[in-house]
């Protein structure tokens, strides 16, 4: 073999073609400069972040750091961070991309400056990373977090699994990433119905890589679910019964349900999809007996209950900060509870509104429109339940609150316009439509982001110790809300006109004063963004104003409120004893909170390893191989993570004790400073006098 | 379309929502200013479904601010840290969205029966057979009763009903005239049915809604009604073009918009007829479809 047959089976079909530069250098003209431009630079960015990454990680010798602390941890706290991270980074390049497709669309009369390509990939990669890379990033993350300390645990049942879970995600994300280097992704949209998507459509690797990073995350989150749900049913402290548990653990359960039975219709659909590119199956081709109604079919069935996925936790996350900021008990749990599993089930009965337009009988569509209507009801249930709590509290608009608020108002004209298009004969005229993008845009921001955002600054405090500023916090989240009525509500109006989604250019005049204003919401969404960063980097470098050692800054009412912060490796000294729900709250009002517990024991934790890391990484390489025909990588990459978790079956010192004596100096330690450290009314909960010691609600003295 | 060019308000759902009167230009009916008996049932049951949600709606979007401000912090309300619980509540807050629900349901049952694309419109006249067939990025409307056909421009006589059979000769596609109402996807190697229709004579944007690649937002046609002088002239005259033979149907199955299309037929002008069908070659089309095999040229021309 030459040399050059060589490197042509070792590079497979990746050549200078893939480069973002390639197509402007070869064949200049003017849309090939402005766009090679728009996706070097993009492709820049990327290149010089993970550079800077590199040479500061080097530079202040974190690499050690990173590798045994964060990368190698199995500690559920850290991995939820990560996942956050991950989460932050990929909404960075969504919203970045959102701004650009806005942009295109505001001079998108009669042309502008993207090519119809260029869009093409800005919608697909936009929606798969929100959805994927993004959004269930950010839940599984807050879940990993939030839930085991809601209930009393020290750990995820499974933390190696936790960890493996977070690096095939990561995984799927670093190869969205990839395909900004070596172009191009897939224009199929976030859905990739075939057939467009096999090969007689579109040849190239763009589809290759939607479905190689979908299945990694599919696998991911599908092994988080069973983490999650074991979690949930074994791992509760003493007395912590199912119904005791703080709402956004029911939320979490329903949502790991969901995980479990909704991903693998998409693990199978892409895996069907790849077997027709890559071996000439014919699941859903047009030819050879095959059918992309399946598909349609599959993929619905997964994606409708991961519309629930996603906005389950924020209803979880609402209805503690709704409680907690109104200081008052969640008003109806148990309906709450209820409405919240009539949901996860209702959830797998109308994924046919996805495509009420493909023929079907009318009886079935209404049986469907039916189906998806119900969910409406036990939807309203919350949002009355949540105003409730409001009713008769003493309410602080602090930050989460901000954001719950504006959730409350703009997700109920979300689920009008869902119920619009849950009508059969309504959906014919707006499928397909912007009205349909404004209305998942309205579930998914209210709904899942602001929920996200909302928790983000709910339990930061809890994570590294300190509060975030407020200021930057609360103009972030008034520009997130304004920012979206701006961007989105006009596309309610396009889509009346009849403006399809997905469309680079048009003729049509009376679309532009929409498209303008669009524009300006999108702006004022990126000005929100750089408040979030704004934020972070001034509660980083002013941590010291707004320790929060004592552990309870928002005065909580679950279990995770109880403990430092940030949270010991073990979270609870001792585990902790529940006889109701909301113990920490009655823990407070009876006087039995902070108290010396009897006496201490060894605790077990997992020790570190190397596996989750070493399974992304391989699993990555699996993939990206896979993509560009590099044989010799994918199987290298499939070997590598598969002997990797079998070398792990013989590992046999994979727990770490922590001596009682150990816990016992660190906890009583604590329990000193709470003990010193003067207890605050709420007023002063955004002041520097906060250090985490809360009178309750109940008992401040109010005139 | 000068012609057609008024300002027209929205309603009130674009009005409100934007909280602007907003003016739209040409050729821009869709469902809410409908130009036939399908979306002007839509839009009846459209203002239904809104007047309903806003009884759900509305006590939120005031309630909200209300609560907030009513109970903020040191405001002195009342207060009532341990309350979570009332029955009276529980009954209204399941029965209220409940009661909600069955009403809408009951709309749904009744409009989506209506409104069945597949049911022929209830008409004296009869309707006109048309089959569309969705290419990338046109499409070709075989009119075979008359033995004619025409590419982007469908032509049909107002008053009469329209019977649609459509698929499509590439990737999932959906045929949509807003004005008119109701889409439905074309697919290869199946058929789909579409029964629509005009009040009166008038042009209508018709378009595909679903993505299929970069022409996709150029894939636009012309619905025409007519008076039925008219459409007997139009059709007239189409049956005197050249006949859609097999080069023809080549040159439609290459990528491009009309006017591309145009110039490989070395047609004059976009307006494309075609005077002479062959024998159900809906049909053929979609067995083709179905069958054609994957030609290697076809995948290494991507890109
Ligand atoms: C906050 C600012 C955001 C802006 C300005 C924005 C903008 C856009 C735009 C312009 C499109 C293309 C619409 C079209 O088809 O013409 C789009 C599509 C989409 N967006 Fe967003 N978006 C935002 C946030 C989100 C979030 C938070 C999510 C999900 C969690 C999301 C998920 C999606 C999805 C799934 C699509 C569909 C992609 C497809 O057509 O396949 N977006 N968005
Ligand atoms: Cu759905
Ligand atoms: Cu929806």
């Amino acid at each position: 073999m030459t040399l050059a047959g060589l490197l042509d089976a070792a590079l497979g079909r990746l050549d200078w073609n893939a480069l973002p530069f390639w197509e402007m250098v070869t064949h200049p003209s003017a849309s090939s400069i402005i766009n090679g431009l728009i996706a070097s630079g993009a492709a820049g960015i990327m290149v010089l972040g993970a550079l800077v990454t590199i040479w500061a990680l080097t530079r202040h010798r974190l690499w050690g750091t990173l590798w045994r602390d964060w990368l190698t941890s199995l500690d559920h706290k850290k991995i939820g961070i990560m996942y956050v991270v991950l989460a932050f980074v990929m909404l960075a390049r969504a919203l970045a991309e959102a701004s650009v497709m806005r942009t295109q669309q505001a001079v998108g009369l009669g042309g502008g400056f993207l090519s119809p390509e260029h869009f093409g990939q800005l919608f697909s990669t936009h929606g798969t990373i929100m959805i994927f890379f993004m959004a269930m990033p950010f839940l599984t993350g807050v879940i990993n977090f939030v839930m085991p300390l809601q209930i009393g645990a020290r750990d995820v049942a499974f933390p190696l699994l936790n960890s493996v879970s977070l690096a095939l995600t990561a995984a799927g994300a670093a190869l969205v990433m990839a395909s900004l280097l070596f172009t191009p992704f897939s224009i199929g949209g976030w859905s990739g119905y075939p057939p467009f998507t096999e090969t007689g459509f579109s040849p190239d690797v763009g589809p290759d890589y939607w479905i190689w990073a979908v299945t990694l995350s599919s696998l991911g989150t599908t092994l988080a679910g069973m983490n999650f749900a074991v979690t949930i049913y074994k791992k509760r402290a003493p007395g912590m019964t199912m119904f005791r548990m703080p709402l956004f653990c029911w939320t979490a359960l329903c949502v790991s349900i969901l995980m479990i039975f909704a991903m693998p219709p998409l693990t199978l659909a892409t895996s069907m999809l790849a077997l027709d590119r890559y071996l000439g199956f014919h699941f859903f081709t047009n030819t050879g007996g095959g059918d992309p109604m399946l598909y349609a079919n599959m993929f619905w069935l997964f994606g409708h209950p991961e519309v629930y996925i996603l906005i389950l936790p924020a209803f979880g996350v609402y209805s503690e900060v709704i409680s907690t900021l109104s200081g008052k008990k969640l008003y109806g749990y148990t309906s709450l509870a209820l409405a919240t599993i009539c949901i996860a089930v209702l959830s797998f009965t109308v994924w046919v509104h996805h495509f009420f337009t493909m023929g079907q009988s009318a009886s079935l569509n209404a049986v469907f429109g039916i189906a998806t209507m119900l969910i409406g009801i036990p939807t309203g249930v919350k949002v009355y339940d949540w105003m409730l709590t409001l009713y008769r509290g003493r309410v602080r608009l602090g930050v989460p609150m901000i954001y719950a608020a504006g959730f409350l108002m703009l997700f109920v004209i979300g689920g009008a316009t869902g119920i619009v298009l849950a009508n059969p004969s309504l959906d014919y005229v707006t499928h397909n439509t912007l009205f349909l993008v404004a209305h998942f845009h309205n579930m998914l921001i209210p709904g899942l982001l602001f929920g996200m955002l909302a928790a983000y600054a709910f339990w930061f405090p809890k994570a590294f110790g300190f509060r975030l500023e407020e200021k930057w916090g609360r103009r972030a989240a008034v520009s997130w809300i304004a920012g979206f009525i701006l961007a989105f509500f006009p596309l309610y109006g396009l889509g009346l006109l009849g403006m399809p989604r997905r469309t680079v250019a048009f003729l049509e005049p009376a679309y532009l004063p929409f498209t303008l204003i669009a524009l300006v919401g999108a702006g004022l969404v990126l000005f929100a963004f750089g408040c979030l960063v704004a934020q972070l980097v001034v509660s980083i470098r002013e941590r010291d104003m707004r320790r929060v050692p004592v552990g309870d800054p928002w005065d909580g009412r679950s279990l995770e409120w109880s403990i430092p912060a940030p949270a010991p490796e073990w979270n609870f000294a001792v585990l902790p004893k529940v006889e109701t729900r909301d113990p920490f709250t009655e823990a407070k009002e009876q006087g039995r909170a902070y108290r010396s517990p009897e006496g201490y024991e060894d605790i077990e934790m997992p020790r570190h390893s190397a596996v989750g890391p070493i399974v992304g990484i391989a699993g990555f390489a699996c993939a990206f191989g896979l993509v560009w025909y590099m044989w010799w990588l994918a199987i290298s990459g499939a070997l590598l993570s598969l002997g990797a978790m079998l070398a792990r079956g013989f590992a046999r010192d994979t727990v770490r004790i922590i001596a009682a004596a150990e816990v016992r100096e660190a906890h009583e330690s604590w329990l000193a400073m709470v003990r010193a450290t003067p207890r605050i009314p709420r007023h002063e909960e955004n002041t520097p006098a906060n250090l985490g010691h809360a009178i309750p609600a109940s008992q401040e003295e109010q005139s | 379309m000068a012609s057609q060019c008024r300002a027209r308000v929205v309603g009130p759902w674009g009005a409100s929502t934007l909280g602007l009167v907003l003016l739209s230009g040409c050729g821009v009916e869709t469902f809410l200013d409908p130009q036939g008996p399908v979306a002007a049932q839509q839009r009846l049951h459209f203002w239904q479904v809104t007047g309903l949600m806003a009884l759900v709606v509305l006590p939120v979007l005031t309630l909200t601010p209300w609560l907030l401000w009513r109970y903020r912090d040191r405001g002195g309300a009342d207060y009532e840290p341990r309350w979570g619980f009332s029955r009276g509540w529980e009954i209204a807050l399941w029965g209220g969205p409940a009661l909600v629900v069955a009403v809408l349901a009951a709309l749904l049952w009744i409009n989506t029966t209506r409104l069945d694309p597949y049911a022929p419109l209830a008409s004296d006249a009869n309707s006109l057979r048309v089959q569309a067939v969705g290419y990338d990025w046109k499409w070709l409307f075989l009119y075979p009763d008359l033995g004619i056909a025409s590419v982007d421009l469908l032509a049909f006589p107002a008053g009469r009903p329209l019977e649609i059979e459509l698929t499509s000769a590439t990737v999932m596609q959906s045929f949509f005239v807003p004005a008119l109402g109701s889409q439905v996807y074309a697919m290869g190697g199946m058929s789909t049915w579409l029964h629509l229709g005009a009040d009166a004579p008038g042009r209508f944007r018709g378009e595909n809604s679903q993505y299929n690649g970069e022409g996709f937002h150029m894939q636009k046609f012309e619905a025409v009604a007519m008076d039925e002088a008219a459409f007997e002239g139009w059709a007239q005259n189409a049956a005197t073009a050249s006949a859609l033979d097999t080069a023809a149907l080549d040159a439609l199955e290459q990528k491009g918009v009309a006017s591309d299309l145009a110039h490989a037929l070395d047609r004059p002008s976009d307006d494309i007829l075609f005077g002479g069908l062959p024998d159900d070659l809906f049909a053929r089309v979609m067995a083709e479809t179905a069958k054609a095999p994957m030609a290697p040229h076809d995948m290494a021309a991507g890109r």
